[in-house]
């Protein structure tokens, strides 16, 4: 580990953890039940795990070799399910009517009907995922697929988590949701993911 | 304070009305204003509880929740109309039985509950609020504050006869 490693790594720890410091300490947490705190928590969580997933993707994190970053990658994106389930169980426990009224696009909340978006393109992303072995003649399309839902999930993350007024706060929120873009254009980017040819960078048929 | 909401449907709705009457009967100068009657709001009645009782106030007080309750068409204050109201508070979620409480339209159809703090609750800080006894339509509000500091938070129902 270099120095840049190190500095690398400190920065996008602390883009990470500093929402789920800062939601920690929220006075609204008081008037919350247990259940409600831990699927808020779930969800901030989710947000701060996905920050790493194009980074690993595009084996930007220094340190790690591509294989050893695309195998955390897919157990991240495991991590990042069952952390959703538990942001919208969390809230369903809470009050049914709320999560019932989202997941059907009805709620008067539009950051509400952002995130079940988020959780639709994260789900299949996941059956994507499963499926890679069938798209071994065509990773080209399985990738473009990809990106596509990985683009649709940050950017409705980041709607999602901007518009709530919630236990995060609301600098470290923006500066989260900024990270997620950045992250996310620099692997789309890395990976050449629109190109035909394949790139030298960070590509390979594993 | 009442907004008027007009939207297509009521627009349409309203010009042809004018029209029928004005092929009709000549366009006499109308008497008393239309009033249309509130329609309920997306997710009001969540965590609605039917039957929450008329009281003194909600838990501790120091927030109150404000409106008047009007009859569509001429626009009459209704008085001892029962208003139910709900919110998540500093002393409770919506779900909770003692964060739900009604109370009556004054003279005036004026009501006002005080009430505990309202506070942000799945992504906004929001009251509920209902008209559910029979001699109008059932109506449920979702009004949300535009900061969470506010002390007050205030609901307007106009009512269409049931």
């Amino acid at each position: 580990m270099t120095r840049k490693h190190l500095s690398t790594w400190g920065a996008v720890i602390f883009i990470a953890a500093i929402p789920i410091v800062i939601a920690a300490n929220s006075p609204l947490l008081q008037w919350r039940d247990p259940v409600y705190i831990a699927g808020g928590f779930a969800g901030i969580i989710a947000m701060a795990l996905l920050l790493f997933q194009p980074l690993l993707a595009a084996g930007r994190l220094p340190g790690l070799s591509l294989a050893v970053a695309r195998r955390v990658h897919r157990w991240l994106g495991a991590a990042l399910i069952l952390s959703v389930f538990a942001h919208i169980g969390g809230l369903w426990i809470t009050s049914p009517p709320d999560v019932v009224d989202a997941l059907l696009f009805r709620s008067p909340t539009p950051f509400a009907i952002w995130g079940v978006i988020a959780m639709w393109a994260l789900i299949a992303t996941a059956i994507l995922a499963l499926a890679r072995k069938r798209f071994r003649q065509n990773l080209r399309y399985w990738r473009a697929a990809h990106s596509a839902l990985a683009i649709v999930i940050v950017s409705t993350t980041a709607a999602h988590a901007v518009m709530i007024e919630g236990a995060m706060g609301t600098m470290s929120k923006a500066a989260l949701s900024g990270a997620l873009c950045v992250a996310l254009l620099v692997a789309l980017n890395d990976l050449r993911v629109w190109k035909r040819t394949r790139p030298g960078r960070g590509i390979t048929t594993d | 304070m009442t907004k008027l909401h007009m939207n297509r449907r009521t627009l349409i709705a309203s010009s042809g009305a004018v029209l029928a009457t004005g092929v009709a009967g000549g366009l006499a100068p109308a008497r008393a204003q239309s009033l249309a009657p509130t329609q309920s709001m997306r997710g009001g009645s969540n965590n609605y509880r039917p039957g929450a009782p008329i009281v003194e106030r909600i838990g501790g007080g120091g927030f109150w929740m404000t409106g008047t309750v009007r009859r569509a068409g001429d626009g009459a204050p209704l008085s001892g109309q029962r208003i139910q109201i709900w919110a998540h508070t500093t002393e409770g979620h919506e779900r909770d039985w003692h964060s739900h409480g009604a109370t009556l339209t004054d003279a005036n159809g004026v009501f006002r509950l005080e009430m505990p703090q309202i506070v942000p609750a799945f992504g906004q800080p929001h009251g509920h609020l209902a008209y559910d006894s029979e001699e109008f339509e059932t109506v449920f509000l979702r009004p949300v504050m535009s900061s969470a500091r506010d002390t007050t938070l205030e609901a307007h129902f106009v009512l269409q006869p049931a």
